[in-house]
């Protein structure tokens, strides 16, 4: 009986995550198509910079909303004004602080140092706005909770497998893009770090579709210990 | 039959080796050679052709210049005669060049684009094979059929000033000469001097025929500091003066003799963006060709522009010109344009005697020579040209002699161009069927080492080499027959050249015998690892040998780079690749740290946020998506449970903060030489250092970089080896003062510059003396079995001696990378390796990894122009050949040797220090 609850429960779990997914994937495509009707020359590669930032944005507000109105882990509790304020300002610190460090990550991994830094800093809120988002969305400012996540055998419900599976496959996109830059095919992609915010894109995109679909075909061997 | 692990490495490398030698021989084109190249002067010349009637021309042709003057500037690239800069810095030339009597020509230079080939090139008109690249330095006399021996032989009398290749490659051939060396690359005012101040005496003289001038401080300059140096337009005016003088010298000398004389302005390679050459480049093969003389007068209006020809049609022309044969491995054809103005006969006869020896030359290496259209056209052109003859000498119509002398000219270079157009591909021609067989053989070898893993590494450290079994079976002998059947086959259907083919059959079925041997035993291997794999699988369902993240991304980073090396542009830049990886390995390392030292205790939120950073970045690594489900161990958690609680602070912190210093150190390596092709010309801090403003800084550098190498290195050595270390490094600075690199803060100005050879002897003594001890300490393990600690001291020992060398060996602003090779590798060694207890394997390929990225950090690349072969003369008077290679090799290869090394020793210690703690358990 207490089986079959739990089995419904993850079942309207998956759908609500598929449902908050393609979701995300419409904004990133609407950010691609949308901007145009607005601005003038807009286009991915050429006004690359802008396209970043409009993405990353309307991201960062599908999340936030899809987290609001969605509320996967609903805590019981009511919390205090000040505690919610104090939380979004960790939240604000915790998002900057990842943006430096992949930047940081970044200069180590050979970006230019002093050239192109607002390039390199885009693309490090792009990563961060695909990685460290829905983390801080959905576990909070809590790093043991982070650590849990991302350790083996650390996730405890639908929702934490899917951010697991999405920011895995970012990290996976923005390593792989790297890959085309030596190649000399003299494309206007193949400039740092378009190839990498690209990758990223659709390592999170891809993460976004799979990431329901392997739930659902894997549910019956998933089991997460606090549900 | 059982063997060591040792033999059994020892023989793979055997057969490596000989399937690499195969595969080469195979890719590396045997050069297009005339059979009679020993005999000069064999043979008469080739008559005019002629139907019916004896024309009565037999001999060669008289020669159409008096004097030739060859005027080579190293490097000269061919915009810096035809683009701007040459408008700008040679306005003589430019004048020459637009309205002068002069034929220019952009020539194009084949790879290898290194000197001495080049000048091979340019003398015989044949193409060097790469191999000369190697002979590059130590240039043998040159035993080809070439221009200048004939010229000799004729009783011209040559004078060579310039580049000392010129006197090594002919030598005994020239009337005067005075070598200058290309030893000393930072010198580019002097060997042009020693060059310029031969001019006046020799162009009042005239007493000569043939004056070679080999300028080479371009090419200097351009290895210095690149071609957009403002040195560049300097030396170029300077080189315009010089072409002014012996022009000016040339016309008024000229009035006096009935022949005019010629000019010949040429560069033997180009120059790239970074200054380097050798490869293939554009920047590289072009280069300008003038020709000028008296005899190419034009009408004004008369505009030529510069036409694309070969480097090697040069020969032929100059043969013609002396009035000698043509070089018998001559490719080239003659440059028309420079006999344009002669007689209809004349032009005809030239062009009939470059295409016999072209024809002769296309006979003896291409065994289907009749179906050649280039062979064909000759046979026409022939006839017509005898046809033209009769009439000629039937003292016919004028015009009609002209028409059909236009029209025979015609089809003659038309037959010329199609036949060194197939000559020069027989050169690039591959020797597929060599270069398969040899890659069967790696591939063999590489299986059956890889299969042999497991076994060899075991604790045994003996494996069973199934040998006897590959003679009693089957499949050896069906293989056997299959190969040698496809060997007949493919021996008698060939039509070119074939290494395998030419082999005698006694040593072809060897190799037969040994790929199928191999064979077999890949077989076999593999079917006992399946087995055991089955068995494993059946016995221990779930044991802990699944692989980490770190063994996945080591497997697919070492399989990623070797199918990157598929495409040009990563082999191009490879050092990318690796940098890549190193980055990759060092963040996966990180996130390995944290992952099993981090939860046992409470972090504060500063460490925790690099917790973040370094799992976030690791995680790329991960590729695999099953992390989320995966029921996987901790291994290493669980294999080493209680190293977390019994490290020290210090420790503690040291060891989570080890691979962000090794990722900072790559990335201050990664900056201090740019390296590869597409991004080689960017600003690094190596050129910041070479360049003469910043001495002082390189001074402080290279002292504080030898001090900290001693810091580092002495720590486990005997103390004597302490003090030869100590006084070895003292003299490497000595050295590099004393070559004038480095300063010594008590001497300001810049005295008198030295070779060194005492301060460097100096250092030598330790080297080796270093090394001794580290072979006795070595031995002596051996015999008397003296445990471990002896052996480990000694390997340590040798591993010393290879880094005082090394210090030595590389330049001092490449001083930096040893130093943070040597801070690498401690801090790896003891707060990655050894806490978290990785094993044998993943140790030794993180080594290669590194290793290999050292390589590129140096600044080499796998273009050969980053070579640097000054190493090869530290400390040596005269080129040598033994030492100079040796040297060479080992200062180009200092990153995986000095890991190689390390790694050795580090093994070794880890073993003893295992063997203690064993025999203080017991």
């Amino acid at each position: 009986m207490i089986a079959t609850q739990e089995n419904t429960m993850k079942d309207t779990d998956i759908k609500r995550l598929l449902y908050t997914h393609l979701l995300c994937i419409c904004s990133i495509i609407l950010s691609i198509f949308i901007p145009s009707f607005f601005l003038e020359n807009f286009s991915i590669l050429e006004t690359h910079l802008t396209w970043l930032c409009i993405c990353s944005v309307s991201v960062t507000a599908v999340n936030l909303v899809l987290y609001l109105v969605v509320k996967p882990n609903a805590s019981s509790k009511r919390s205090s004004l000040s505690f919610k304020v104090t939380r979004f300002v960790k939240c604000c610190v915790y998002f900057l602080m990842s943006c430096f460090t992949f930047h940081v990550i970044f200069v180590l991994y050979g970006a230019p140092l002093i050239e192109l830094v607002l390039e390199t800093f885009l693309f490090a809120v792009t990563l961060s706005t695909f990685t460290t988002v829905p983390c801080l969305c959905l576990l909070g400012p809590n790093i043991k909770a982070w650590l849990r996540v991302f350790s083996r055998n650390g996730v405890t419900s639908v929702w934490e497998n899917s951010l697991q599976i999405t920011t895995i496959s970012s990290f996976v996109g923005a390593w792989l893009g790297a890959f085309p830059i030596p190649l000399d095919w003299e494309r206007p992609w193949q400039v740092w770090p378009i190839s990498c915010t690209l990758g990223a894109t659709f390592g999170y995109v891809a993460g976004l579709f799979i990431s329901p679909l392997w739930i659902y075909w894997n549910r019956k061997q998933l089991t997460y210990k606090n549900n | 039959m059982r063997l060591g692990s040792g033999t059994f490495a020892a023989c793979c490398v055997v057969v490596e080796v000989l399937g690499v030698v195969l595969f080469l021989r195979g890719f590396f084109p045997a050069p297009v050679r005339s059979s009679s190249s020993s005999k000069h002067q064999a043979e008469p010349p080739a008559p005019e052709p002629s139907a019916g009637a004896s024309s009565n021309w037999t001999k060669l042709p008289p020669p159409l210049f008096s004097k030739v003057v060859i005027v080579l500037i190293d490097a000269l690239r061919d915009d810096f005669v035809f683009g701007s800069k040459g408008v700008k810095f040679m306005p003589y030339t430019t004048y020459l060049v637009e309205k002068g009597a002069s034929h220019s020509f952009v020539a194009e230079a084949k790879p290898p684009t290194v000197t001495m080939p080049r000048i091979k090139a340019l003398m015989t008109g044949s193409v060097p094979g790469f191999i000369d690249v190697v002979m590059n330095l130590n240039s043998p006399a040159l035993l080809e059929d070439n221009v200048i021996t004939q010229a000799k032989a004729a009783g011209k009398r040559i004078i060579s000033y310039g580049d000392e290749t010129w006197v090594k490659l002919f030598p005994k051939h020239f009337v005067e000469y005075d070598g200058t060396t290309s030893f000393f690359v930072s010198d580019y005012t002097e060997v042009d001097e020693n060059v310029t101040r031969h001019l006046d005496k020799v162009l009042k003289r005239g007493d000569w025929d043939v004056l070679i001038l080999h300028y080479l401080g371009l090419d200097h300059i351009g290895h210095v500091s690149g071609p957009s140096s403002p040195l560049i337009g300097r030396k170029l005016s300077e080189m315009d003066g010089v072409l002014m003088k012996i022009h000016t010298a040339l016309l008024s000398e000229e009035r006096e003799t009935l022949l005019p004389s010629l000019l010949v302005l040429c560069g033997d390679h180009g120059m790239s963006e970074t200054g380097g050459h050798g490869a293939s480049s554009t920047e590289e093969v072009s280069t300008p060709l003038l020709l000028v003389s008296s005899a190419f007068e034009r009408k004004p209006g008369d505009i030529r522009y510069p036409k694309h020809v070969q480097q090697t049609d040069l020969a032929a022309t100059l043969a013609i010109g002396l009035g000698l044969p043509i070089p018998k491995n001559s490719v080239g054809h003659l440059l028309f344009p420079a006999i344009e103005g002669k007689p209809m006969r004349e032009q005809l006869r030239f062009l009939h005697l470059n295409t016999v020896q072209l024809t002769k030359l296309l006979q003896e290496n291409v065994p289907s020579f009749e179906k050649e259209p280039g062979f064909e056209q000759f046979k026409i052109s022939e006839r017509l040209h005898g046809n033209w003859i009769r009439l000629y000498l039937e003292e016919n119509n004028s015009e009609v002699l002209f028409n059909l002398g236009t029209k025979v000219r015609r089809q003659y270079l038309d037959a010329l161009k199609t036949l060194s157009l197939s000559l020069s591909r027989q050169v690039a021609q591959y020797d597929v069927y060599s270069m398969v067989v040899g890659t069967v053989v790696v591939l063999e070898v590489l299986t059956l080492l890889l299969l042999s893993i497991p076994q060899a590494l075991s604790s045994k450290a003996e494996l069973e080499v199934p040998l006897l079994s590959p003679v009693f079976s089957l499949l050896f002998y069906l293989t056997f027959l299959v190969l040698s059947a496809v060997h007949v086959i493919v021996c008698t259907s060939t039509e070119s050249s074939c290494y395998l083919c030419s082999l005698s059959w006694l040593t072809a079925g060897g190799v037969m015998v040994l790929v199928s041997a191999l064979l077999c035993a890949v077989v076999s291997a593999l079917t006992k690892v399946l087995v055991r794999g089955k068995l494993l699988s059946k016995n221990a369902a779930h044991s802990n040998s699944r692989w980490s993240e770190l063994d996945l991304l080591i497997l697919l980073g070492t399989l990623g780079h070797v199918l990157s090396l598929g495409a040009s542009s990563f082999i191009e830049e490879e050092h990318q690749t690796w940098y890549f990886l190193v980055s990759t390995l060092c963040l996966a390392l990180c996130h390995d740290i944290y992952r099993n030292y981090l939860p046992g205790d409470d972090c504060e939120p500063q460490r925790c946020l690099h917790v973040e950073g370094g799992f976030d970045g690791a995680t790329p690594a991960l590729q695999d998506k099953n992390t989320s489900s995966a029921v996987l161990e901790l291994n290493r958690g669980c294999k080493s449970p209680s190293s977390l609680g019994t490290l020290r602070g210090y420790e503690k912190w040291m060891v989570l903060a080890s691979p962000w210093v090794i990722l900072t150190c790559c990335r201050l390596l990664r900056s201090l030489n740019q390296t590869g092709v597409q991004w080689a010309h960017r600003p690094d801090l190596g050129h910041w250092l070479t360049s003469s403003d910043h001495k002082a800084a390189l001074s402080v550098l290279a002292a504080l970089s030898l001090a900290v190498i001693f810091a580092l290195i002495q720590r486990r050595c005997s103390p004597a080896s302490k003090v030869a270390m100590a006084l070895g490094l003292l003299g490497v600075y000595c050295y590099r003062a004393a070559i004038g690199n480095v300063l010594f803060p008590w001497q300001q100005d810049n005295k008198d510059i030295s070779k060194g050879i005492l301060e460097a002897r100096f250092v030598y003594v330790f080297v080796l003396g270093i090394l001794f001890t580290g072979t006795k300490d070595l031995l002596k393990s051996q015999v008397v079995a003296a445990g471990f600690t002896v052996k480990t001291v000694g390997l340590w020992e040798l591993y010393s001696g290879f880094v005082l060398l090394a210090a030595l060996l590389l330049r001092p602003h490449n001083l930096p990378v040893l130093v943070l090779s040597l801070l690498i590798q401690t801090l790896m060694a003891k707060f990655v390796w050894k806490p978290l207890r990785h094993d044998v394997a993943e140790v030794t390929v993180m080594h290669y990894w590194f290793g290999q990225a050292f390589f590129y950090f140096q600044g080499n690349s796998n273009n050969i122009a980053t070579v640097d072969i000054s190493a090869g003369f530290v400390g040596l008077d005269t080129y040598v050949e033994i030492p100079a290679i040796f040297l060479t090799a080992f200062a180009t290869y200092t990153g995986p040797v000095l890991w190689a090394s390390h790694l050795v020793s580090f093994l070794s210690s880890e073993a003893s220090s295992s063997a203690d703690g064993s025999t203080h358990s017991q």
